[in-house]
């Protein structure tokens, strides 16, 4: 009777997962692993950022982004024009012609900072930026389109495109944006230089620590009423609006909070990898992180987590050892999940793995389930 | 008389699809408690005018006002809130969600973004979805996915979606087509139960179960009204047996 057993934001099962991605991301990866590979590993993680939040709006919501790349890549911009601007101090420029400001707006006869760049020059406000950016960005699009009620493929199409534009817009104001080089030569975070060994172990665990942040808030968000109406909107869009609910703010709302998410991930990519680039912005990045997400199983926040540390695995193991394969492998591999495994290996786990984990630990939820406190009496859970 | 003696009062309605009048100058009243059965044969625009009214469809024309208020400016959730629930002809039900989860999601509490995040299944929430899946026969599958319910039975539920929202105004667009004699049955004695308290408009070829549960009877046809009155006016009336009834 699931009617009656107690809601809880974690059952005993869930604890058990979060137990074990935590083993794996904080003791076995960083143990077996030198600091270059854990760097790698840090990279692969900013993008489960993207992927957790395709998942809330792409498998819970149905709205399928192609797009995400531009929030990521916002998210990321921000973060490396603080750096940036820390990096390029009046002593750091001196032989530019106008020192104190980026090397490449030197390059391109710029004289003075541009206004919107000032903010960037605290980290307070860049942190702000980080999420309010995108997230604002996100809102815009989001109104615009699911006010006209402009929904399915089209808003993907439209997502793509903003994608297209913003890469445009980006390399063709090089001044301003660094170009097609992006923003590189990233040195310092207050003074902390980010590019040692010790800077890449502890930024690892930062991305780990806001990682597991995310999960939990996703969780929640999934977990509570508005969770089951994404399901419902993608279910029959109809009867929910004809049940009281204005839709479109639902929507909004899923599409900016994902929005967000995706920047969190741009930033920690910026902050381990060192520069940021167009080429993290455009439609090719962005559909990626829709077969990163669907690989791993577009309704499973954890799936969407393992899926993107599998492929990109697979995709360092692969391009080093035979460059010219990777693609082809990535396009075989997203064909396989549309046509034999559509939940992905969320779903694959859930069949044939599931069972006998089950079988094993069953006990032991059990036990835990007595030392939990239980929220709320009569309410179900999942 | 004014038009707060009705709960629904349709006035010259018109909609036009590229010059296409579907619903053609229609006006039609409902009583407070009334049991209003609209028929009419295929493309009459019975469908429409529940469109209409409940705001998926915007009018080209006239006026929709719903206990002095009027429909045809408001958005459809605001439409709902004021106490218009709609089915519709095909059953349309959340069939990735349970039958409790379908009927949490209909009860009319947390319909704004924050209060969904922050709504709690309070006793209150229970008792109206255990008291709505009796009266709706489904107490025994509140558990189970809504895709595994029977056509019959996921009518049911979305009627019983509606009643947890306690409308003022029912629309039922065909509640009992594809459902067998039994489930037939069952349905009226539903509607009778849930028609107490409410007016309710209802779209139906039956012609036994519209001389089962009506209080009076609108017939449309090309997107007008051709007759209104008793069922046993309407049987009578020799347009309505031209288009429709058949002799």
């Amino acid at each position: 009777m699931t009617n009656s057993s107690p809601q809880r934001l974690l059952t005993p099962k869930e604890i058990g997962s979060y137990a074990f991605l935590a083993l794996i991301l904080l003791v076995v990866l960083p143990m077996s692993m030198d600091v270059f590979r854990l760097n790698l590993v840090g990279k692969y993680l900013s993008y489960t950022f993207v992927a957790m939040s395709l998942v809330l709006c792409w498998g819970y919501g149905g709205i399928l982004s192609l797009g995400q790349g531009i929030f990521f890549g916002l998210g990321g911009y921000c973060m490396a024009m603080f750096l940036k601007l820390e990096a390029s101090s009046p002593e750091n420029t001196a032989i530019q012609s106008t020192p104190g400001i980026p090397d490449f707006m030197d390059w391109n006869q710029l004289t003075a900072l541009p206004w919107f760049w000032e903010p960037f020059n605290n980290l307070g406000l860049t942190l702000l930026a980080v999420v309010l950016v995108p997230g604002l960005f996100a809102f815009v699009i989001a109104l615009a389109m699911f006010k006209r009620r402009v929904g399915g493929v089209y808003f993907a199409i439209i997502t793509q495109a903003v994608a297209a534009i913003l890469t445009i817009l980006i390399v063709g104001s090089q001044g301003m944006t660094g170009g097609i080089n992006g923003i590189t030569d990233l040195r310092t975070l207050l003074g902390w230089d980010i590019r040692t060994d010790d800077a890449k172990f502890i930024l690892y665990f930062v991305c780990v620590f806001f990682l597991f942040a995310s999960l939990l808030l996703c969780q929640f968000i999934l977990k509570s009423k508005l969770g089951r109406l994404l399901v419902a909107v993608r279910d029959t869009e109809e009867r929910v609006r004809f049940s009281g609910y204005n839709v479109d703010n639902f929507k909004i709302f899923v599409f900016t909070f994902a929005a967000m998410l995706s920047a969190i991930g741009g930033a920690m990519f910026t902050l381990q990898v060192g520069f940021m680039s167009p080429s993290f912005v455009g439609i090719v990045p962005s559909i990626e992180m829709v077969i990163f997400c669907a690989v791993g199983g577009r309704l499973s926040l954890f799936g969407a987590v393992y899926g993107v540390l599998l492929v990109n695995f697979a995709k360092t193991t692969l391009s080093e050892a035979m460059p010219e394969v990777w693609l082809f492998a990535l396009g075989a591999l997203f064909i396989a999940v549309v046509s034999i495994f559509p939940d992905g290996l969320a779903g694959l786990y859930k069949t044939y793995l599931e069972p006998t984990v089950d079988k094993i630990f069953g006990p032991l939820y059990k036990k835990f389930k007595q030392i939990l406190p239980s929220r709320g009496s009569a309410v179900k859970s999942n | 008389m004014s038009d707060k003696d009705f709960v629904l009062a349709v006035e010259g309605l018109t909609v036009s699809f590229d010059g296409f009048k579907a619903v053609n100058d229609f006006s039609f009243y409902v009583e407070e408690n009334e049991i209003r059965v609209i028929i009419g044969p295929n493309g009459a625009g019975k469908t429409t005018v529940l469109d209409l009214i409940c705001g998926k469809t915007k009018s080209t024309e006239g006026s929709i006002k719903f206990c002095g208020k009027e429909l045809t400016k408001m958005s459809e959730h605001g439409i709902v809130h004021a106490g218009v629930g709609r089915k519709f002809q095909n059953p349309s039900v959340y069939e990735d969600l349970t039958v409790f989860e379908n009927l949490e999601l209909s009860y009319p509490k947390g319909r704004n973004v924050f209060g969904a995040l922050t709504f709690k299944r309070s006793q209150e929430v229970l008792d109206a979805i255990q008291e709505t899946a009796e009266m709706v026969f489904l107490v025994e599958m509140l558990d189970k996915s809504a895709a595994l319910l029977s056509h019959g039975q996921k009518q049911w539920l979305e009627i019983g979606m509606l009643l947890i929202q306690n409308p003022s105004l029912l629309m039922l667009d065909e509640p009992v087509a594809g459902m067998s004699v039994a489930e037939r049955k069952k349905t009226a004695e539903l509607l009778r139960k849930i028609t107490k308290d409410r007016s309710v408009i209802v779209i139906e070829h039956d012609m036994n179960f519209v001389a089962d549960i009506a209080d009076r009877v609108t017939v449309m046809h090309q997107g007008k009204l051709l007759s209104e009155g008793s069922m046993n006016h309407v049987q009578n009336d020799p347009k309505v047996v031209e288009v429709y009834l058949g002799h």
